[in-house]
């Protein structure tokens, strides 16, 4: 036997120097794949089915309220002059019951919320309540920074175009509209609410805004978004976190309330309503609608058939690709297998 | 402390220093060397050395100051850092920015930092290595103390005298001024400079050769001039002036380089002429060669079509961009945000901004990361390579070195091997196999049967050799320390490192035993009935001295055994030594006397030991005898004729006596009572001398000293005699031959024994006169031995021939006269000098033949054959013999005896394009014919199409150029024509249609042209192998250099990218490695480029929904980090542990090389199929979580971080599919890539609610974990994007499997079954293995040519001058002789042109000049006729068939056997 010693370059016979660790070699065989195939594609036609499913319980109802067309009652609202405070009425029935928890939302289509610049134009620090930044925002809100010399609060682009029509819905019974309570409360996420977004801690929230300007396009600044309850008011307001939440596709829709509350906690009833629609959001100049949406949610969120569908799809794919596979095997049998 | 300060000091100088160097530059080109002991006293500023370098070394780039600029300048070399800095930068620019700059910053940063920390790491050791030499201590003389003190290297300076001891390495560059050694030689060992680990001599400079008492450095004021630093190791001139103005020249000879070691002498002292980086070893340092691999090159390629994409792609943004903004016109939409100023910004503005502004989004397209990823994937690719123990060499204790890192996947893609054959395919272990001496031949049967018993127990006998070494412990120390001077000497930059330490340790080991003396060289088993011969002989010779009986009495035959056996012993450079004192010259000196005769006195004057003072050879150097130390003054000048006259007042003087006297026996024993026969050890240039030194003393007459002027033999009954060796003619390439002059002790004659290669020695045998019995007798025996050495030959022998000549003292003295005139002659001095040496190599008398076998290395045959298998052509270019080349290439299988042979030989142009043409012809015809009728026509057209043949796509051999069963032959004076640009098209056109090509001898330059015309003409990857000198530049020329770090030195090591112990391992690491380098990086490649678009495209998609305007639903943490954290390692994993196939079956099935060959793995059509895949599936990872989501309140990033999931979960699943072999390192990787984004993500997510703008994705992944839709759609949408690439994958690999996935499919069988199926259905393996048509088949030619029938008659004649040779059964071997020689079986004649025979006319070259003569011999494959075509000036071109007796024998240059199959 040779002396280790005298052989120092000897590389060491591990199983990882020699590249011989236990290793696994999946053959793509068709012993293997043909069946796995099936099994994937069974399973996701499964999966499919009970998807679209769920889909199709959602109810959605959608009223466009845009005003283009000349017999829309709020064509009145988007014709000039352009009066303040316009309010339209929206008749509808609904002929099923539209079971509860119902969630009433706003769509705009054509919206470009995403767009790099719009998105870009805010301060976190100012809106999470630090006053340093009431008095210089960061640049990122050029050109909403300034205005009269003072600084914007809150400043940037996209809280300068916050969405402001409101919305109030009636039901009509026997001719008589009864008010459908809305629940504007826990409309915007937790986070945003509880942490993200912060109001100076001033005691009238008002003082603390002093020397500051209101966005170019409110018509109220941030301190009297909701004046009867402080806890929705400043930069905690559920619609303001709902609107600085920025949507991903420029085709959209914000959620603005829920019916949770009183005769209509299990949904709309049967019968006739009225949206009253407070107009003031121009969207004319990018050619979009808008629209007022009522939907109940299932656990996968609101109606879409797509993921269904595309379950089903794929699934019926595996399924067919697994037959085609079978029948190409058995005529070009592999000779290795002999 | 002093010491410190002093360092200090030399630190501040060093600057100034340098500046006035680059002056002095410009003044003078000689560099003046004064002795510091002169100056000590005057401070630094009068010391006229002052200016050169001192003997510090610093190897290290940067300083502590320096590293940041300096690294930061070296990697912005890199245009892809350029970019990514660039992208960075833009990021500052608040129109176009995307990212948070900072964070934009933060890939280009980290890459950046990784290369400088591998930078500084990699410095530090070079610092620590500097420093360790730089405090190596060495004695230099101190003027104040008078003596020689210790100081560091560092401390060294040009013109300090320093004090050698034995063992000791040199600190610098030093001329030698007294050494302890009495003939006032100095040894050194050359190792880490060169490999060669025999001794050099180095002798005193002339002027104080005659120093009686020690060199006293303070009597020392000469002045030297010598030239200025260069990298030339064998090259120094310069002289000394001397302060009586008389100069003396300084050769190489004179100095000791640094780093190498003194050996064998005691003493020596010098004076430093070059130090620090200014010695030659110091400016032999080459940086790392950077090779770029063709698999990188295809990448950068498709980088740049990268670059397009991504322009195409910002392109269309940005004019979407301007679109969209144009459709809104003057209607300002609310989400629409001005310029800062609060103006509009036109839409063509806007389009421009964003043009940038999606460069950067983009950038991710140009994959960062890729270039890092490679580089580590290297790294750990060669760590692989050098951990695998079968490339390691327990003899050696050294393994495979990747001394070029960056080309680990060219390994794979071989099509060309060119190989070295000694050496390299064979041992390089010369041993004695047979000899014939005086025409009959000695078979040597017991010492073959020994041999093969080596074979068998080869390992075991070496280790015990390079283990049991019986050195002393101080100089295997002193070898180590040298091995680290070869280390830092020879890497100074790091990607060098690697490879140099083992071969350090590689030197080391050489260096604890001498060269050439393995126990199979060593231990020759004596032939009884010669050794019986020589005994007989020396009693014979014995008796006749004491009875003072002439010697020329003996018997011719023995005295020819005895001439034999003297030569053997004499003719040589071997030095002796002893092993009990290592490397200790044996020292024997014997005073002799004799009474003058008178004839001698003439001779005496000329005694040349003394006149050859300019000669090349170092061996036969100018020394003189310590005897003569007296005569002082005749050493003052080289002159000839000053010599001249100090010997004539010499020899008045009447001092000089030295004749024959065997040595007394009383003297003997004392002298060796200590080193026993058998123990000394011989230091040989070459390895053929020390085998024939060896052989001669297993007839126990060996050599017991070497003297520059005298050669100690011990013979049986004899005892001691001492050779004066009047003049050595060192051996040369042009004359292949060495000469000694020596004075036979015996027969007091002036003998010259030669020894050379046999085609040139018996041309220069003298031509017996045939009209006496002698004559006859004379002939018979030339006759003989030139049939025993074409049987020596056709076994694959070595062979040289020994002759002597006896010169009357006039003709010596006349000779000598011509001699000194040509040594002192000052132009054409070589010319003369050759002259010389063929004036006094004529006449020979022939002693008898050695043979001797070069044995092939283990493996070789059965590597090759796989390496052929795996469809590289291989191409053996030696410096050999043809008919040695010829047999050793069907020793090695490198020519199948079942396939024809193609010889090239040519004495013209002319000739060589005619034949060129021929083979053209004929291979066209042969090949054409057995697949139908082809028209003559066609032919024509066809051969003149070779000319400008198509560049046949690089990976595929032209159709038309099917490798035929074919093997080309061709000699280096053909090759030389046949590289002619105007016929090098044609001999491609041969070459490549041959199997298998044999260039013998080829020169070092030849060589390299002939890779390089491979290369460059055929456009395929070439590898050279090699292990010598002369394979140094072939090396260099190929795309892979391969050096076998053999017995032959470093050199073929250091210019090699890979560093083999044996030729074998190469089949491991090609068709294992290199393969798997290949499949590994080239997937990976192509990996990364699908990855980073099919990642971009997403963002791409989602601009159409965000008014392209830049923006990203992927937040920008995830869209920076993606490339470098959460995809990253998995594709590391696999493409450092992927295995496609096993060893195993790579090995077995060489096939599965062809993969690699023809870039398999990675054709341009891949890289856009992987593109439209990646645009494919980010399609599909875009739209699926887009209709899911659309119409609904997701937010950007609640929809964009699901999309980022998906896409990294797509990706990982796609590398799954790709990854052939899973171990639970990629289970890992993967795993852990998914666990460190979820986890990145729920910290990010977490942390800070108010930063990292524009984005803030506070709280989302937490919100969508909870969500099932974002688990429904992780599910579905990787399935979906991968499902087509997974079923063409399926199919491809069930249905129409490839050759690589049935080796996968074999790898799944066991092992058993494996090998089974292996060998039963290896030819249908084959067949749908193979990467080409299976070769046409070899048809006889019978009708189609019609060259062959005529052959037919010239046959006959050469068929009966067949010599059953030693042959596979399969060829015949066709003899062209002289029809009057080969009756007598007389296969050579060997004419003087001087003396013509009637034949003559056809065998020397001189008379054949204008007479081209073309060879070709065509060899259908049952009757093997010869075809000569004989071509006069006159006639352009007769192709005639030449009658029998114009077979001359082709002895001119060219061998006289033409083997054809």
């Amino acid at each position: 036997m040779k002396e280790e010693g005298n052989l120092e370059n000897r590389p060491s016979n591990t199983a990882f120097t020699q590249q011989r660790l236990p290793a696994w070699q999946p053959m793509l065989s068709a012993g293997v794949v043909i069946p796995g195939f099936l099994v994937i594609g069974l399973a996701f036609i499964g999966i499919g089915v009970g998807l679209l499913i769920t889909s199709r319980s959602i109810q959605v109802l959608e009223l466009d309220y845009t005003g283009t067309e000349t017999n829309s009652p709020c064509n009145k609202c988007t014709t000039l002059p352009i009066q303040n405070n316009c309010v339209c009425k929206l008749n509808f029935t609904i002929d099923t019951l539209f079971k509860g928890p119902v969630f009433f939302y706003y769509s705009l289509t054509n919206y470009f919320q995403s767009q790099r610049k719009y998105g870009a134009s805010l301060d976190y620090n100012q809106l999470s309540g630090d006053l340093t930044y009431f008095k210089s925002p960061a640049s990122d809100c050029d050109p909403y920074r300034y205005a009269n010399g003072k600084p914007i609060v809150p400043c940037g682009s996209l809280a300068n175009s916050m969405f402001n029509d409101t919305f109030k819905l009636y039901q009509i019974v026997n001719g008589k509209e009864n008010l459908v309570p809305f629940d504007g409360k826990g409309i915007a996420w937790w986070t945003d609410y509880n942490i993200k977004y912060r109001n100076p801690d001033y005691s009238p929230l008002e003082n603390a805004f002093n020397d500051t300007e209101k966005p170019v396009f409110w018509s109220k600044p941030a301190y009297k978004l909701d004046t009867s309850d402080s806890s929705n008011n400043g930069f905690v307001n559920q619609d303001f976190l709902v609107w600085m939440r920025r949507a991903a596709l420029p085709n959209f829709r914000k959620l603005y309330r829920r019916i949770t509350e009183g005769d209509y906690k299990d949904g709309l009833p049967v019968g006739n309503y009225s949206l009253e629609i407070s107009y003031n959001y121009p969207v004319k100049s990018f050619d979009g609608t808008k629209k007022a949406t009522f939907s109940n949610v299932s656990w996968m969120g609101g109606q879409n058939e797509f993921l269904g569908i595309a379950y089903l799809a794929i699934g019926s794919m595996c399924v067919v690709m697994s037959v085609v596979m079978l029948i190409v095997y058995a005529k070009f049998r592999f000779p290795e297998d002999d | 402390m002093a010491r410190e300060n002093e360092d200090a000091g030399m630190a501040k100088d060093a600057p100034k220093t340098k500046k006035q160097r680059k002056n002095k530059t410009k003044e003078t080109k000689t560099r003046t060397v004064h002795a510091n002991t002169l100056y000590d006293f005057a401070k630094g500023e009068e010391n006229p050395n002052r200016h050169y370098a001192n003997n510090r070394i610093k190897t290290t780039k940067y300083t502590v100051l320096s590293f940041l600029p300096k690294n930061l300048f070296e990697q912005f070399h890199r245009l892809a850092n350029v970019y990514f800095v660039f992208i960075a930068l833009l990021n500052f620019v608040p129109v176009v920015n995307t990212f948070l700059p900072e964070l934009a910053l933060a890939p280009v940063l980290f890459i950046l930092s990784v290369t400088a920390i591998k930078d500084i790491w990699e410095d530090y050791r070079r610092h620590r290595s500097d420093k360790e030499i730089n405090h190596m201590d060495c004695l230099v003389y101190c003027r104040a103390e008078k003596g020689y003190v210790e100081k560091y290297w560092k401390e060294v300076r040009v013109g300090d005298f320093i004090r050698l001891r034995c063992n000791e390495i040199l600190p610098a560059d030093v001329l030698l001024m007294s050494s302890s050694d009495p003939d006032r030689l100095c040894h050194i060992e050359t190792a880490t400079l060169d490999g060669e680990t025999n001794l050099k001599q180095r002798q005193v400079v002339r002027s104080f050769f005659d120093l009686d008492c020690d060199f006293d450095p303070l009597k020392y004021n000469s002045v030297i001039e010598c030239e200025k630093p260069n990298n030339d190791l064998n090259r120094f001139r310069g002289y000394i002036i001397h302060q009586s103005g008389r100069r003396d020249a300084l050769y190489k000879e004179n100095l000791l380089l640094r780093g190498c070691t003194i050996r064998n002498t005691e003493e020596a002292v010098g004076i430093v002429i070059y130090a620090g980086h200014e010695t030659k070893a110091m400016l032999n340092n080459n940086g790392p060669r950077y090779k770029r691999s063709k698999l990188e090159r295809q990448m950068n390629v498709d980088v740049f079509w990268c670059v397009i994409i991504l322009l195409v792609m910002c392109l269309f943004a940005a004019l979407g961009h301007g679109l969209w903004m144009f459709q809104y016109g003057d209607k300002r939409p609310v989400f629409d945000v001005l310029s800062p100023e609060g103006t509009n910004l036109s839409p063509i503005m806007s389009a421009i901004y964003l043009f940038l502004t999606m460069i950067i989004v983009f950038q991710v397209l140009i994959p960062i990361s890729l270039f890092v990823s490679i580089e580590i994937v290297k790294i750990c690719q060669v760590y692989f390579i050098h951990q695998d123990t079968d490339l390691y060499d327990e003899e050696t204790d050294s393994h495979l070195q990747c001394r070029a890192l960056n080309i680990t996947e060219d390994l794979g893609q071989m099509q060309y091997i060119f190989s070295d054959k000694t050496g390299t395919l064979t041992e390089n272990k010369m041993v004695f196999r047979r000899c014939t001496v005086a025409g009959v031949e000695y078979s040597h049967d017991a010492n073959a049967k020994r041999i093969a018993m080596y074979q068998e127990m080869d390992s075991e006998e070496e280790e015990c050799m390079s283990h049991g070494g019986t050195l002393p412990r101080r100089d295997s120390v002193g070898s180590h320390q040298s091995a680290r001077v070869v280390l830092r000497s020879h890497s100074t930059k790091s990607h060098r490192r690697t490879g140099s330490r083992a071969e350090a340790k590689r030197a080391s080991i050489l260096s604890k035993h001498t060269a050439f003396s393995s126990p199979m060289e060593k231990d020759i088993t004596p032939d009884p009935q010669l050794l019986d011969k020589v005994n007989d002989c020396s009693s014979q010779l014995d008796f006749m001295r004491l009875h003072s009986q002439p010697v020329s009495q003996l018997p011719s035959d023995l005295s020819d055994i005895f001439d034999f056996f003297i030569a053997l012993t004499v003719c040589n450079t071997v030095v002796v030594s002893s092993p009990n004192q290592p490397r200790q010259k044996v020292r024997m000196r014997f005073e002799l006397k004799s009474p003058v005769k008178t004839i001698e006195d003439f001779i005496k004057r000329f005694t040349p030991s003394r006149l050859t003072s300019g000669s090349n050879n170092s061996s036969s150097s100018s020394l003189n005898r310590s005897s003569n130390k007296g005569g002082s003054s005749m050493l003052s000048s080289p002159s000839a004729e000053s010599t001249l006259t100090k010997l004539n007042e010499e020899q008045s003087s009447g001092g000089l006596e030295h004749a024959f006297s065997p040595a007394p026996p009383s003297y003997d024993e004392k002298a060796f009572c200590t080193p026993e026969e058998g123990e000394l050890r011989y230091e040989a240039e070459s390895p053929d001398e020390a085998a024939l030194v060896y052989a001669a003393r297993a007839y126990k007459c060996s050599l017991v000293g070497r003297l520059p002027d005298q050669v100690t033999v011990e013979l049986p009954h004899l005892g001691k005699l001492n050779f004066e060796l009047l003049h050595t003619l060192g051996f040369d390439s042009t004359r292949k031959r060495m000469s000694v002059v020596v004075r036979h002790p015996l027969t007091d004659q002036i003998t010259v024994y030669t020894k050379g290669a046999d085609s040139v020695i018996m041309e220069l045998i003298r031509p017996p006169n045939t009209g006496n019995s002698k004559g006859r007798r004379q002939k018979k025996i030339l006759c003989r031995t030139q049939n025993y050495l074409n049987l020596y030959a056709a076994d694959g022998l070595r062979t040289l021939c020994i002759a002597k000549k006896v010169l009357s003292k006039e003709e010596y003295a006349r000779w000598l006269q011509h001699h000194l005139e040509a040594e002192t002659a000052i132009q054409r001095r070589e010319e003369l000098l050759f002259e010389s040496a063929l004036r006094l190599e004529t006449n020979l008398h022939l002693l008898g033949a050695t043979g001797i076998e070069d044995r092939l290395q283990d493996g070789v045959p059965e590597t090759i054959a796989s390496l052929r298998k795996a469809g590289l052509q291989i191409w053996v270019l030696t410096g050999d013999k043809q008919e040695t080349a010829v047999n050793i290439a069907y020793a090695c299988k490198l020519l199948d005896p079942e396939e024809e042979l193609l010889t090239l030989n040519a004495d013209s142009k002319e000739a060589c394009k005619l034949l060129l043409e021929e083979s053209l012809h004929y291979i066209q015809a042969k090949f054409l014919c057995s697949s139908g009728d082809a028209s003559a026509k066609d032919l024509h057209a066809n051969v003149s199409s070779f000319e400008i043949y198509p560049p046949a796509p690089p990976s595929s051999h032209g159709a038309s150029f099917s490798v035929h069963q074919l093997g080309l032959v061709i000699d280096g004076r053909t090759l030389a024509y046949a590289l002619d640009t105007s016929l090098e098209d044609k001999f491609l056109a041969v070459a490549r249609s041959c199997r298998s090509v044999l260039c013998c001898r080829s020169t070092p330059l030849q060589k390299s042209m002939v890779v390089k015309l491979v290369r460059n003409k055929l456009k395929v990857m070439t590898l050279a192998i090699g292990d010598g000198a002369n394979d140094v530049s072939m090396i260099q020329v190929a795309d892979v250099g391969v050096g076998i770090s053999g017995q032959e030195g470093m050199q073929a090591v250091m210019a090699s990218d890979f560093a083999l112990p044996r030729f074998r391992y190469l089949q491991k690491l090609l068709l294992v490695h290199g393969h798997w380098c290949y499949s590994r990086l080239a997937n990976m490649i192509l990996y990364f480029f699908y990855k980073n678009a099919m990642f971009v495209a997403l963002i791409f998609w989602y601009q159409f929904y965000c008014g392209f305007s830049g923006s990203a639903m992927i937040d920008q943490w995830y869209l920076i980090f993606f490339n470098l954290m959460f995809s990253s390692f998995p594709q590391l994993i696999s493409g450092t542990l992927d295995r496609d196939v096993s060893a195993e079956t790579l090995q077995q099935l060489p096939q599965l090389y062809t993969s690699g060959q023809n870039s398999e793995e990675y054709k341009p059509y891949m890289f856009w199929m992987n593109m439209i895949d990646a645009f494919y599936q980010s399609l599909v990872c875009f739209f699926i979580p887009y209709f899911t989501y659309t119409d609904s309140d997701v937010d950007l990033f609640t929809w964009g971080t699901p999309i980022t999931a998906i896409a990294l979960l797509t990706i990982l699943l796609h590398l799954s599919i790709e990854t052939k072999t899973w171990t639970w390192m990629n289970c890992l990787s993967i795993t852990f890539s998914i666990a460190l984004f979820f986890t990145v993500a729920l910290c990010y997510n977490a942390s800070c609610p108010t930063c990292y703008p524009p984005s803030n994705p506070y709280w989302t992944i937490q919100r969508l974990l909870q969500d099932p839709v974002f688990y429904l759609l992780c599910t579905i949408t990787p399935v979906a994007a991968l499902l087509p690439r997974y079923f063409y994958r399926a199919c491809h690999s069930t249905l129409f499997p490839n050759p690589v996935q049935v080796g996968r499919q074999l790898d799944k069988l066991p092992a058993d079954t494996r090998r089974n199926i292996l060998s039963l259905s290896r030819v249908k393996m084959g067949s749908w293995l193979s990467p080409r048509p299976p070769s046409l088949p070899v048809g006889k030619p019978q009708n189609c040519v019609q060259k062959d029938q005529r052959s037919k008659l010239a046959h006959g004649d050469a068929e009966s001058v067949q010599q059953g040779a030693a042959r596979p059964p399969g060829p015949k071997s066709c003899t062209k002789n002289d029809p009057l020689l080969s009756e007598e079986l007389q296969p050579a004649s060997t004419k003087d042109p001087s003396d013509p025979s009637p034949c003559s006319w056809m065998t020397s070259t001189p008379v054949v000049a204008q007479m081209d003569r073309v060879q070709l011999n065509l060899p259908p494959s049952i009757t093997s006729p010869c075809v000569a075509y004989v071509r006069s000036s006159e006639a352009p071109l007769s192709r005639e068939q030449t009658p029998p007796c114009s077979h001359g024998s082709e002895q001119g240059a060219e061998p006289a056997l033409y083997t054809v199959l």
